[in-house]
């Protein structure tokens, strides 16, 4: 009797190892989640220190970018950074908006799935193929048949047709916005159709009952509610857009300019890094690559902080696609 | 006209635009698939998947040294940020649940899942590639394991919490510790689940070009030396086309060929291991 309790006893003891073991492996492996974003943030402080001590806060007011001269101002890449991402939220925004509203209001049940999935699946082509098809495909394209059409009628207008004045060089500011908002349609869409089938059909019923056409229950009913997740999604994808590299690199033109057309080549945070990095010579160089990279973790980290903050309200398995 | 038909007007003309918008985005998937499918097929032969990078200018060869090198990549890649992202999701969904720190986690995860892959190549560079002294493949497949495990450990915790509470507590019932239970009764009830985030997550590095620029860098030749610099899909991809020789650019479409298409069969597969396990469990 009592080495049978004996051997239980044991056996217990054994079991609570395990589980004493168990417990802190896992809770080892999620606090590697916060490490690593702590790691990752001393990495790139220690790597920028350099460039940053060497050119205090001229490092973020200067525009020259002068490998030969060792001459380092991240300025030019910040503009091409904010600018191109404004022109991908600029086109991306109405088109998902369109999409969200035809998937959950529009489409009859059996075009929802396919045209769901044929979307989704968009969104799981990798960056570097956006790219290169935009390279190969868009940039003639444009080149031949929408960049002189835009600087012949826009390029006239007065004020803001500096803009858009400029030779069709195909790579430049304006085609990288617009692969970039190929790139982020399919990914804010997915998240706009997730957010809009939160809103309870009571509430959409209820405006239908009243009279209201089915465009005035969206935008008056589904639009109020559901706003910010909507905004939560925007942002999301503009942090997509800002940290992007492939989709970019390949038809920016990686000029460190600030030039007044947007016809006109230029470069991002991410391009240049992808560009530059392992031809940097100098550890200044390499130092100042490392700085504008820690200077897109902090853009792009307070945009999605503060976009995952918005949706976070939400539940979170209704957003499936985020 | 009178103020009904202006609304119904209204209504016609924004749900027409919402039709055009969607027919947009139809239309660029389209144009997308069958530019690679023009530009790929066509030159497709054997030789892609049984011959090495060729030389600039040098007609032939193929991309056997890349394919085999991403393969590599991607699977050390997810060997290590799997079993990770598994445990961290199940201290999520078990352990942690509803606790602060594993707010806090939860929140950090969600932020590196959409963190610029740049920022992470610029990582393990600093924490890999400069103690090491040079370019290598397993910096390359760790950067990879960090991109694909918030993925993981999203999937995980999501699909755990799926699970439904009832079979959980009937274990503890029985006297089982929690790891127990989760070994027993949560994983094989979440398995289909976990398994899609596996594969969402292989589908979502293989394609993976920006963090392996400057940790795997790439190779013209073949080389199975985890300590040496490999060649790999996206970055052969990226140098072929931005070159000027035909050949490498031709290679360039064959390999986006490739990538696309194994990228969409893999998200495929994954959501036909989902919708097997009914609707409206996680992601579609």
């Amino acid at each position: 009797m009592s080495s049978a309790v004996a051997i239980d006893a044991k056996r217990m003891a054994g079991q609570r190892l395990r589980e004493r073991i168990f417990h802190a492996t896992t809770l080892a492996a999620a606090l590697l989640v916060l490490a690593l974003l702590g790691g990752v943030a001393v990495s790139l402080a220690h790597g920028s220190w350099p460039a940053l001590s060497h050119f205090k806060l001229r490092f973020l007011t200067r525009e020259i970018w002068d490998p030969v001269s060792d001459e380092y101002g991240a300025l030019g890449a910040v503009y091409g950074t904010v600018v191109t991402s404004l022109i991908a939220m600029l086109l991306a925004l109405p088109v998902s908006f369109g999409i969200a509203v035809f998937l959950t209001e529009l489409a009859p049940s059996w075009l929802k799935r396919p045209i769901g999935v044929a979307i989704e699946l968009l969104a799981a082509i990798p960056s570097i193929i956006y790219g290169f098809w935009g390279l190969f495909v868009l940039a003639p394209l444009l080149q031949v048949h929408v960049e002189p059409w835009i600087s012949s009628t826009l390029g006239l207008l007065p004020g803001i047709g500096v803009l858009f004045r400029g030779a069709p060089f195909g790579i430049g500011v304006l085609t990288a916005g617009i692969v970039l908002a190929i790139m982020v349609v399919p990914f804010i869409a997915a998240v706009m159709r997730d957010v809009f089938e939160t809103v309870p059909d009571v509430l959409k019923e209820s405006a239908y009952g009243l009279g209201a056409t089915t465009w005035e229950v969206i935008w008056r009913v589904v639009v109020p509610y559901s706003r910010t997740g909507m905004v939560g999604g925007t942002m999301l994808g503009l942090g997509r857009a800002l940290g992007e590299t492939m989709a970019v690199t390949f038809v920016i033109g990686n000029a460190h300019q600030i030039s007044r057309s947007l016809l006109d080549p230029g470069t991002t945070i991410s391009a240049a890094i992808a560009n530059e990095f392992t031809e940097a010579t100098t550890k200044l160089y390499a130092s100042s690559l490392i700085a504008l990279g820690a200077l897109l973790f902090v853009i792009t980290f307070t945009v999605i902080a503060l976009a995952r903050l918005m949706l976070m309200r939400l539940d979170r398995r209704a957003l499936s696609s985020v | 006209m009178s103020r009904r038909a202006v609304r119904k007007s209204i209504n016609a003309l924004a749900l027409g635009l919402s039709g055009v918008a969607t027919l947009v985005g139809l239309l660029v998937l389209g144009a997308l698939l069958w530019s690679l499918l023009k530009e790929g097929l066509g030159h497709l032969s054997t030789d892609v998947f049984t011959k090495m990078t060729p030389p600039p200018a040098t007609p032939g060869g193929g991309l056997l040294n890349a394919i085999y090198g991403s393969a590599i990549m991607t699977l050390i890649g997810i060997l290590i940020g799997g079993p990770i992202g598994v445990l961290a999701g199940t201290y999520l969904a078990e352990y942690g649940r509803g606790s602060r720190l594993s707010t806090v986690i939860r929140f950090i995860n969600d932020v590196l899942l959409s963190a610029p892959s740049i920022i992470i190549g610029l990582f393990v560079y600093e924490l890999v590639v400069v103690p090491m002294g040079n370019f290598s493949a397993i910096s390359g497949a760790i950067s990879l394991a960090i991109i694909a495990m918030p993925v993981i450990v999203r999937t995980t915790e999501d699909m755990l919490n799926l699970v439904p509470q009832g079979i959980k507590d009937a274990s503890t019932a029985m006297g089982a510790y929690p790891w127990r239970t989760i070994m027993s009764v949560a994983y094989p009830a979440a398995r289909s689940g976990m398994l899609t985030g596996l594969l969402l997550a292989v589908a979502r590095i293989s394609g993976e070009t920006a963090p392996l620029l400057f940790t795997a860098l790439n190779n013209q030749f073949w080389s199975t030396d985890l300590r040496a610099p490999m060649a790999n899909l996206p970055v052969a991809i990226f140098q072929f086309a931005l070159s000027p020789y035909d050949n490498w650019q031709q290679l360039a479409w064959q390999g986006a060929l490739i990538i696309t298409f194994a990228i969409l069969l893999l998200s495929i597969i994954a959501r036909v291991a989902v919708s097997r396990l009914g609707p409206g469990t996680g992601r579609k």
